[in-house]
């Protein structure tokens, strides 16, 4: 069928009038996460996009958007309208929360348990067989043992992975600060290679075959195994590792102005029903629901998982004394780049 | 007004002045906005900043990384421009216009395949590795990425210089019993010698400031193999904008007294070329 010039220009502009008054009817809201979260929220927002018309008889249409959760805060702060935030790592919400009022003060205690509805801890991922016989962290430290994780001043992944060997080691010499330091230099001494972020990391470990313990998140320790095959890569889970919290907030400067404080905040809370933490679950992280919780057990080995704030005091604390220019993590890098 | 007619553009003061502020639009206002978020610190903090043991590592692989890529992209730019101008072949124009794929590919990509090809697992990397090379994630990765990005400133900027020298020079040289040496050095490398200088230049300043394709292949280890952008990626990870920007500053200046020497010896080729 030919279209006269005419008819064209009505049919484009009748589908202009049904775009606009299709957006005034239904919602949009961005999801600004982390790197490795890309695949979970797939999942989860088309859930709560049912969800929410169920509840509120409103379409909503949810965004992501992901990188290092830093990036993205930066990103906010520079301008991204960002409705809610769901990163790893509390320091980046408390930038958004310092620097003009992106967030609420009190943001952790907006939503349960910290205002994370989900949680995790370091893992290990070995090639199959185990061939280097890793069991706990003092093996990470062996001369003969080549680590992968990404670079803890630009992934807040590693960052776990530094305070996790480091919460080992005050367990294991009862607080001797020294020997901690030795020990966790050791332990950066032994990583060939720091990518910027998770995803680089597993692509060092599994595509290039490099080093012999991938260290990452539980959850993405399982997903790799499930992607890239159980007959390849085993997984340790050592007996004491990191409490690692995966904060959200709404980020109320830019919902209040797009109008879209209601459901950014229905967003957040609908990762804490039953529905979103089973996906969660099944995503290997770990949830607070209790019933989700039973029923995923299998899949969650017990261990001693250590509170950040129970060794190193506030995470503002952390930030001072471990990552900041020439604090700790620098000093120990030097140390184990002279050894 | 047979002066005024001859020039293609209008009014002098009127082309000056959109150039500026379009030079002011585009160059001078992020330039100075980089300057005042790193006017926060004290001179002494400064320098203390930009001298910082990890950043001085930094500051020395990539300027020696810049260095070395830039003098293999001198030899196998000129030699690749000149098969490109002097030979006929099946297959040159697309060697032609592959020339210029380093720059149309955007560098994350160069730097994820080139980190691939040259793996000790990877295609190229495996070949290596039997001779106890390591090229992915070390030193050699860095000059590689650099090499590969900033190549085509040497092909591109020599290229059209070798087309205008005839041979008939070279005939003329050899009739006079000048050895192929000889030919080289005094006839052909003078006559080139400004182009080669400022795209070998141009693909050390480009090299400077690679991030892209640099991170992917360097294996970012401190004190080792870490680059002065990443250096500014870390900082900005911190939140610390004015030390960044102090960063930036330094590789800026640097860049600019490069360019300024290109300026240099541009200008004075240009006089001794008019005085002959």
């Amino acid at each position: 069928m030919k279209l006269t010039r005419s008819k064209q220009l009505v049919l484009a502009g009748a589908a202009l009038l049904f775009s606009v008054t299709g957006q005034a009817a239904s919602q949009e809201i961005l999801n600004t996460s982390y790197d490795v979260s890309r695949e979970l929220f797939a999942e989860i927002n088309p859930k709560f996009q049912e969800f929410w018309k169920k509840e509120s008889g409103n379409d909503v249409n949810v965004k992501q958007s992901h990188a290092g959760s830093s990036t993205q805060a930066r990103a906010i702060l520079q301008g991204l309208k960002a409705d809610v935030v769901t990163f790893n790592q509390v320091t980046d919400i408390d930038i958004l929360a310092e620097k003009g009022n992106f967030v609420a003060k009190d943001w952790n205690k907006k939503f349960p348990n910290n205002a994370s509805p989900f949680y995790s801890t370091t893992a290990f991922l070995v090639r199959k067989g185990n061939p280097k016989n890793i069991k706990n962290w003092d093996d990470l430290a062996r001369a003969d043992v080549k680590l992968v994780f990404p670079n803890p001043k630009t992934s807040g992944n590693a960052r776990y992975t530094y305070l996790a060997s480091w919460i080992y080691a005050n367990k294991e010499f009862a607080g001797d600060q020294d020997k901690i330091k030795d020990f966790v230099s050791k332990f950066l001494g032994n990583v060939v290679v720091f990518d910027t972020g998770g995803r680089g990391a597993t692509t060092s470990f599994v595509e290039r075959q490099l080093g012999d313990v991938l260290l990452t998140f539980e959850s993405e320790v399982n997903l790799i195994r499930k992607e890239y095959g159980a007959d390849k890569y085993d997984i340790i889970i050592p007996p004491i590792s990191i409490l690692a919290e995966f904060p959200v907030a709404v980020v109320e400067r830019v919902a209040k102005s797009k109008g879209t404080l209601d459901v950014a905040t229905a967003y957040l809370n609908y990762l804490y029903q039953p529905e979103a933490q089973r996906i969660l679950a099944s995503s290997f992280y770990r949830v607070h629901d209790s019933a989700v919780k039973t029923e995923f057990a299998a899949q969650f080995p017990e261990l001693e998982l250590v509170a950040i704030e129970s060794i190193f005091g506030s995470w503002a604390q952390i930030d001072k004394d471990h990552f900041a220019n020439g604090a700790i993590l620098d000093d120990l890098l030097k140390k184990a780049h002279k050894n | 007004m047979l002066k005024k007619s001859s020039r293609v553009l209008p009014g002098f003061t009127l082309s000056l002045g959109l150039s500026v502020f379009y030079l002011s639009l585009i160059v001078l206002l992020p330039a100075s906005t980089l300057v005042l978020q790193a006017a926060e610190m004290s001179l002494k903090e400064f320098f203390q900043v930009v001298t910082d043991p990890r950043l001085m590592a930094a500051y020395k692989v990539t300027f020696a990384g810049a260095a070395i890529a830039s003098i293999l992209n001198a030899i196998f730019g000129l030699l690749m421009a000149w098969i490109l101008v002097r030979y006929e072949f099946p297959g040159r124009r697309l060697i032609d216009s592959l020339m210029d794929l380093p720059f149309a590919l955007p560098t994350a990509v160069a730097g994820l395949t080139l980190a691939a090809l040259f793996a000790h697992n990877g295609w190229v990397g495996q070949w290596f590795d039997v001779a106890g090379i390591k090229i992915s994630y070390t030193f050699y990765g860095i000059i590689l990425a650099m090499v590969f990005t900033s190549i085509p400133f040497v092909v591109r900027a020599v290229q059209p210089v070798l087309e205008d020298l005839s041979e008939e020079y070279e005939e003329a040289a050899a009739s006079l019993g000048a050895n192929k040496a000889q030919i080289f050095f005094r006839i052909v490398l003078p006559h080139i010698g400004p182009a080669l200088t400022i795209g070998t230049a141009l693909s050390f300043v480009r090299s400077l400031g690679e991030f892209g394709a640099i991170i992917f292949i360097a294996g970012n280890m401190p004190y080792a193999t870490e680059v002065i952008s990443l250096m500014i990626f870390t900082l900005l990870g911190e939140y610390n904008f004015p030390a960044a920007s102090a960063v930036a500053l330094v590789i800026l200046f640097f860049s600019l007294v490069f360019l300024m020497l290109i300026q240099l010896v541009q200008s004075y080729y240009a006089k001794r070329y008019k005085s002959v």
